[in-house]
């Protein structure tokens, strides 16, 4: 990628112009993040009436705990299922509607309906759904002869959240690879399928690889979406059952902070779940980020 | 007829005009009443504006009873507090040990010499809400407690007496077996908040001790002992049936899936809140619904169940003439009239006595067969030191807790001894913490 270099006339007329943006950041991302990590030290009432500082405890027991730790392969699962799932099914969508020529833009507003659902609202709907006394789903898989439980059944449950969060999400990254695919120039194809190159030849040697940048932004956002935006999801749908067994790490934050009121335990897990995110992305942009073409 | 409407209709706008033109004090509510109850509680607080011009009660509804709870301590941690909120009752710990926030009932009505008698209200009742010397810290609003809903056209389709609910668990298993052999339903029985109603009022019906130090009232130092033979029994059997079928387990927390099982005749018999029956009469389609206590075991005796719902908790902060509002509007709200209406349209209990008794004046439970079955199971004996509520710090976590352990127990991962042993130590655990942020 060439860049090129502007020269101010001014010493401080380029910080006045990023100071609209570092002044959100520092507000709304920068001070509540050290307000965690400062609390995460802490053990204090709900109401902070009295605060007492007692180092590392939050940690180290989230650490001997079990279900802490379970939770975090757990997290690793779901992140995994959903991105791929997402977004898989997003560059198949996006790939079909890209060849459309008078119908694209119809169907590109109908797939982007979903993403205007607000993840409680889906979350209930896949609720509806596979309601296993009421819902449709349970009620066809029965001809099948399964037995569809969530309510009691981990992988069941799993399998729930990872198609509630994972529609929502397809939206998203389907907006995205259709810009992406659009982008591509259409000489490249054509020369490559005169050289007798057929479509999944030229898909995967050309159409994918000029996508990589799109998709390498899309991993990295859908990672954070699934670590951090999907408790709405899973609390409307399973609620992190059955027994913890989609209970991410997040949706533990969640109600032990909101529901629980524990304040401390609450901040040192999303601090930790913070530290992960910051780990995941800065692998991504070393090694993943050597692979993709600008 | 009609001159007198319109000369009623001038002497209302002229009212209304009066009433802007006076300065009203503002006191503001927040509840957790949505639907029909919601719609009644604004009805009260509406009926309440209508009757003085000195005071305006503005209700808010702020979502599920979590929800509430956690917005009115966040709005206090920034100094945005309603001067009302309405708290459920596993968060009495909390609020309890919050001395600096809460304005405790029974000073408030001292302090702004209102009329107001604690002991006009049930024992059973208030018992939940006084400090260790026996003062009303909150202010009863909706209590309910579990009891027994039965489909009376599948107990006559199995050849069962529909007048007749069962007393016993082994009555109530005979009968779930007949009724599913008979085909009449798919489950024997379902059940809203396992947590509640299958371990807190087991405990209690049964006369089995939930925490040591009188469940939690004497004090901090309180550890559960709730994996006593009897529970480890009830919870295997629930396990075994949950197996065959005459047990359907409707989820954690208040059991999103059980009221459908019920409601669409799938389960013959449905445990819930005795404020649910607004609900449920109103979505049995097609089919009787009879009442009942809860079942206990052939070898103990029932003692009495207890209370859950919530209570309005009054919070620091506001200027005297808003608690002088507060007062006021308190006593409206524990008059006998409001109370019985508000009892008589939910399912709640009537929370004074007065309330009680005007509502026997009226015939209501004559009129409405099983409309006292709450009452009589909560007054059935007179409390003991394992029946009269409960007190823990950190309950609303301690409640997933055993929601998660039921569901270990449901899946085969855990006997119901293991499961009822590990909640009673990770419960424990909670209780530490508590005592520890509150010393």
């Amino acid at each position: 990628m060439d860049t090129k270099r502007t020269v101010f006339p001014s010493q401080g007329l380029p910080y006045l112009l990023v100071a609209p943006q570092l002044i959100i950041t520092i507000i709304f991302f920068i001070w509540p993040a050290g307000q965690a990590v400062k609390s995460s030290f802490e053990r204090e009432d709900p109401f902070g009436l009295s605060t007492s500082f007692v180092g590392l405890q939050h940690y180290l027991r989230l650490f001997q705990e079990p279900a802490y730790l379970a939770s975090v392969g757990r997290t690793a699962l779901f992140a995994l299922a959903v991105t791929l799932i997402s977004m898989g099914l997003a560059l198949v969508l996006a790939t079909a509607v890209n060849r459309l020529i008078r119908a694209g833009t119809t169907y590109s507003t109908m797939l982007l309906w979903p993403y205007a659902v607000s993840p409680v609202v889906a979350g209930i709907l896949w609720w509806f759904i596979f309601n296993s006394s009421t819902g449709i789903l349970p009620y066809m898989l029965e001809f099948f002869g399964m037995r569809w439980d969530h309510q009691l059944n981990g992988a069941h449950a799993m399998i729930l959240i990872i198609i509630a969060a994972s529609w929502k999400q397809i939206s998203y990254n389907f907006l995205f690879f259709l810009a992406g695919l659009q982008s591509v120039p259409q000489s490249l194809n054509e020369a490559a399928a005169i050289d007798g190159a057929g479509p999944f030849k030229r898909f995967w040697t050309i159409v994918f690889p000029l996508l990589s940048p799109t998709t390498f932004f899309l991993m990295i956002v859908n990672l954070n979406y699934t670590m951090f935006d999907t408790f709405g999801v899973i609390d409307a749908t399973t609620a992190g059952g059955p027994n913890q067994a989609t209970n991410t790490l997040v949706y533990k934050v969640y109600t032990d902070g909101y529901i629980g009121l524990n304040l401390g335990s609450s901040s040192a897990q999303s601090v930790i779940l913070m530290l992960f995110v910051i780990v995941l992305t800065v692998i991504q942009f070393r090694y993943v980020e050597r692979r993709v073409q600008y | 007829m009609k001159t007198f409407n319109r000369v009623g209709l001038a002497a209302l706008s002229l009212m209304l005009s009066t009433s802007v033109a006076f300065a009203q004090t503002e006191v503001t509510w927040w509840h957790a009443m949505g639907g029909e109850l919601g719609e009644k509680l604004e009805e009260i607080v509406a009926g309440y504006n209508a009757s003085q011009s000195d005071y305006v009660v503005t209700p808010v509804y702020k979502g599920t009873y979590a929800e509430t709870m956690t917005a009115a301590i966040a709005a206090f941690r920034a100094g945005e507090q309603p001067e009302i909120v309405q708290v459920f009752e596993v968060g009495t710990g909390t609020m309890m040990a919050a001395q600096g926030a809460v304005y405790p009932v029974y000073q408030l009505m001292a302090d702004m010499g209102a009329d107001f008698d604690p002991s006009a209200f049930l024992p059973t009742v208030v018992g939940y809400y006084t400090d260790t010397e026996g003062n009303m810290l909150s202010m009863p609003f909706n209590s309910s407690t579990p009891i027994m809903y039965y489909n009376k056209d599948v107990f006559e389709a199995a050849g069962l007496d529909p007048e007749t609910p069962p007393k016993t668990w082994e009555e109530l298993e005979a009968f779930s077996r007949q009724i599913m052999e008979a085909g009449a339903a798919e489950c024997g029985f379902t059940s809203g908040w396992i947590s509640w109603a299958q371990l807190e009022n087991f405990s209690a019906w049964h006369n089995q001790p939930i925490g040591t130090l009188e469940n939690g009232f004497g004090g901090l130092d309180t550890e559960f002992v709730v994996n006593g033979p009897l529970q480890v029994k009830h919870w295997d059997n629930l396990k075994t049936w949950q197996d065959e079928g005459v047990f359907s387990y409707g989820g954690p927390g208040g059991a999103a899936d059980a009221p459908a099982k019920f409601y669409t005749g799938e389960c013959a018999i449905y445990m819930n809140s005795s404020a649910s029956r607004a609900g449920v009469l109103a979505n049995a389609e097609g089919f009787e619904v009879g009442f009942g206590m809860l079942p206990h075991y052939e070898e103990v005796e029932p003692q009495n169940s207890i209370i859950g719902g919530a209570t309005l908790w009054v919070l620091q902060g506001a200027d005297e003439a808003q608690y002088k509002g507060v007062a006021d509007f308190f006593s409206y709200l524990s008059s006998a009239e409001v109370q019985a209406d508000w009892h008589q349209f939910s399912g709640y209990l009537p929370i004074t006595q007065a309330a009680y008794e005007l509502s026997q004046e009226q015939g209501y439970y004559e009129a409405n067969p099983g409309s006292d079955v709450a009452i009589k199971q909560m007054t059935l004996n007179g409390p003991t030191e394992n029946s009269k509520g409960l007190r823990f710090g950190n309950y609303v976590q301690i409640r997933d807790i055993i929601d998660q352990e039921f569901q270990a127990l449901l899946t085969g991962d855990k006997t119901a001894q293991q499961a009822l042993d590990e909640l009673v130590s990770r419960g424990n655990q909670m209780l530490r913490d508590f005592q520890a942020a509150n010393q």
